[in-house]
């Protein structure tokens, strides 16, 4: 019986890393492409759920999965053409210092606009409650995300690898020169790769809100546990990120399963582990022009 | 290097203390009306948690001491000297110990007063201890603030954990939730927690209720499936909940989001964080202090004034933090001194504080505990909520009109408590 409790864990584990996974992808994709660490990629999260919230009211939550993404997607433009590109070339303890002051300002508006105080927010009824397979128990909701999760992540992959956006982006994450000798202008791509960064991490927001807490400060909370995943995977890894995302899962379950009060020191154990054998993170490529 | 146009150099930066000392002079003399009333203000230092897992309760705690300031200032303040609350984030228990010294030593405050965590109301209540400065720990809930860490300089106005048990304990083990059953504890993984955990056990094992499993949950925890699973592994008949802040509104969301079957029992759960909770994820019987829908005249009035500021109902820490700043007016203008040994020797008096309740509430001079009413809440059927604030329902006050206030708390033989200081 034991064995199948830890198995239990196992599997859950695997279910949470979806979760993590999604506000871990864009992370990696915006630091590939740009070079820059997104430290606001929580507070997109954060405007997204509380978008989310607002057009849940009036449209309902369908709607909302839809709407949120597309709002966040189009302040992902500004905040691109705006912001991140005068930092591509920059030292990058300035894009760090810039993504992190715009992180604060906007946990702080959204404290002006909504309150400090957490908002209710609950899925639809019929979304609750769960499903038992065998000796497992799933949570019904969980389980929607974890597909959505997984299409979100198979349609990224595709869209870098099996198109011909996608061998730009690459060519360009390797070697912007040369793309731009071959006459292809990046910056297009570069704001495409970003609003489908933040888009990602609202619709994570859109998600998340019904069963963790709607709060200014939700997207720094978030914010900790995708890095943390980015950096075990490797920044830029696109398995390497799917690959750690699981790991944390797994590894925060299992130590909940033997010592319930380490559960959140997990991950950090992991990742300083990770990085004293392999300090470019478990999957990371070598990108010349970071080196 | 030439020292006229280097920004560093010595020459100018004597000039620009010059300057400042020139303007420094032509305002003390231009505006001395202006200078007097600035040292006459009465200077309060408030600490709460505005960040964090306790941060949405700390800015209901800001809004209601500021109405209260505002209210007194209007009425000509205390002592005819105007009241001035500065409010500061105090973070973590290093920062708010680090906060407090800086605001009695450069501020110049006059008391303390504030916090909602446990952990930091211990570290300023030993900064008040070593500064002989009032320290009025307002929303802090731990037993050990008022037992073995007691001492002379800290008063405390929220109800303390054993209270909290004891306010749902008489309608647990009436509804048949503890006896014979096997229990599930969750607990957040600090002072506080530890503390409830204590209080809860104890009342477990004095009902014959039977503890299976108790876990600690870190309070940056917000997804908690591990720990559901854990509980549901170990089959109790009840779940209990010694969770603190969001943990709470994340724990009773998810259980309800897996559908687990156990009634869900619990000692601590502010407003707010129900309220975050959303209808239809709560259940079970849990304490608080306050809450918006008392129908006493001053409540009523507290709560329209506070719709009226804010747009909301009050939260019991709004409440708490507006009743304290009252208290703490009162004892200052019937003192008439901001000293401390009179302050305390007004408070040791067992002074009666009106609390906007049916009843008044006195510290106690021993263990320099506030006595007061508090109230069991449960959640109204489904449907039958108005809005958004009002699927809470309230229960009566305990201990009962005829009961004594202090039937609830900590006796004598059980508090460690020794005044030092």
């Amino acid at each position: 019986m034991q064995f199948v409790f830890l198995l239990e864990q196992v599997v859950n584990g695997l279910v949470l890393g979806g979760y993590y996974l999604l506000l871990a992808l864009g992370l990696s994709l915006i630091f590939s492409v740009g070079g820059i660490v997104n430290l606001a990629h929580g507070a997109f999260y954060a405007i997204g759920a509380y978008v989310s919230l607002e057009v849940t009211r009036r449209l309902g939550f369908g709607a909302s999965v839809v709407i949120s993404p597309l709002v966040v997607g189009l302040l992902g433009v500004a905040f691109e053409r705006f912001l991140l590109r005068r930092f591509y070339n920059a030292d990058p303890i300035l894009s760090l210092l810039v993504t992190f002051g715009l992180a604060l300002v906007v946990e702080q508006l959204l404290r002006m606009v909504w309150g400090a105080a957490p908002l209710p927010s609950a899925m639809p009824a019929e979304f609750k409650g769960n499903v038992v397979l065998g000796e497992f128990l799933f949570s019904r909701y969980r389980l929607l995300l974890l597909a959505v999760v997984f299409v979100v992540m198979a349609a990224l992959w595709l869209l870098l690898h099996k198109t011909a956006f996608g061998r730009v982006v690459r060519a360009g994450v390797q070697r912007p020169d040369m793309v731009a000798v071959l006459g292809i202008r990046l910056a297009p791509y570069m704001t495409t790769i970003v609003v489908l960064g933040v888009a990602t991490a609202a619709l994570g927001g859109v998600l998340f809100g019904p069963i963790t807490t709607v709060h200014p400060a939700m997207g720094t909370e978030i914010m900790t546990v995708a890095f943390v995943v980015v950096v075990i995977g490797g920044l830029g890894s696109f398995w390497g990120v799917v690959l750690a995302a699981l790991l944390v899962g797994v590894v925060r379950g299992v130590t909940i399963h033997f010592l319930p009060a380490a559960g959140e020191a997990s991950m950090y154990v992991l990742m300083f582990g990770v990085l004293m054998f392999r300090p470019r993170g478990l999957l990371g490529e070598r990108i010349e022009r970071f080196e | 290097m030439k020292c006229d146009d280097t920004p560093g150099c010595p020459r100018q930066v004597l000039a620009g203390r010059r300057t400042v000392l020139q303007a420094g002079a032509a305002a003390a003399l231009a505006w001395p009306a202006l200078l007097r009333a600035q040292s006459d203000k009465i200077r309060i230092g408030h600490l709460t948690p505005m960040t964090g897992f306790l941060g949405a309760l700390g800015e209901y705690a800001t809004m209601g001491i500021r109405m209260a300031a505002e209210e007194i200032n209007a009425a000509g303040g205390v002592l005819g000297r105007p009241l001035d609350v500065v409010s500061e984030d105090s973070v973590n228990p290093q920062v708010a110990s680090t906060k407090a010294q800086r605001m009695i030593e450069r501020d110049g405050v006059a008391v303390l007063m504030g916090e909602i965590s446990s952990a930091s109301a211990l570290t300023i209540s030993q900064v008040a201890a070593r500064n002989k400065k009032l320290f009025m720990s307002i929303g802090a809930r731990s037993d050990v603030l008022r037992g073995k860490d007691c001492n002379r300089y800290t008063f405390h106005v929220d109800i303390p954990v054993t209270v909290m048990v004891n306010a749902v304990g008489q309608a647990l083990v009436r509804d048949k939730m503890i006896q014979g059953k096997k229990i599930f504890s969750l607990s957040a993984d600090y002072l506080f927690g530890h503390d409830l955990l204590k209080a809860a056990k104890k009342f477990f094992a004095a009902n014959s209720g039977n503890l299976i499993g108790d876990e600690l949950v870190p309070t940056d925890a917000t997804d908690f499936s591990p720990y559901l699973l854990k509980i549901r592994q170990g089959r109790p008949d009840i779940v209990s909940s010694n969770l603190a802040g969001n943990q709470v509104t994340n724990f009773v969301k998810q259980y309800a989001e897996f559908g687990l079957p156990y009634p869900m029992v619990g000692f601590n759960l502010n407003t707010a964080d129900a309220w975050a909770a959303g209808d239809g994820n709560l259940g079970g019987i849990w304490p608080t202090v306050w809450h918006h829908e008392l129908p006493t005249p001053g409540s009523k009035a507290f709560v329209t004034a506070f719709v009226k500021k804010h747009g909301k109902p009050p939260e019991n820490h709004a409440w708490i933090e507006y009743v304290s700043l009252k208290m703490m007016a009162q004892a200052m203008n019937e003192a008439k001194s901001v000293e401390t040994d009179k302050l305390i020797a007004y408070f040791e008096s067992e002074a009666q504080f009106d609390l906007l309740k049916a009843r008044k509430g006195y510290f106690r001079a021993w263990d320099h505990q506030l006595m007061q009413e508090a109230y069991p809440f449960t959640v109204k059927p489904k449907g039958q909520a108005k809005d958004k604030w009002d699927f809470l329902k309230f229960g009566d006050a305990v201990p009962a009109p005829n009961e004594p206030l202090e039937l609830l708390a900590t006796t004598k033989a059980d508090n460690t408590c020794v005044m030092s200081g």
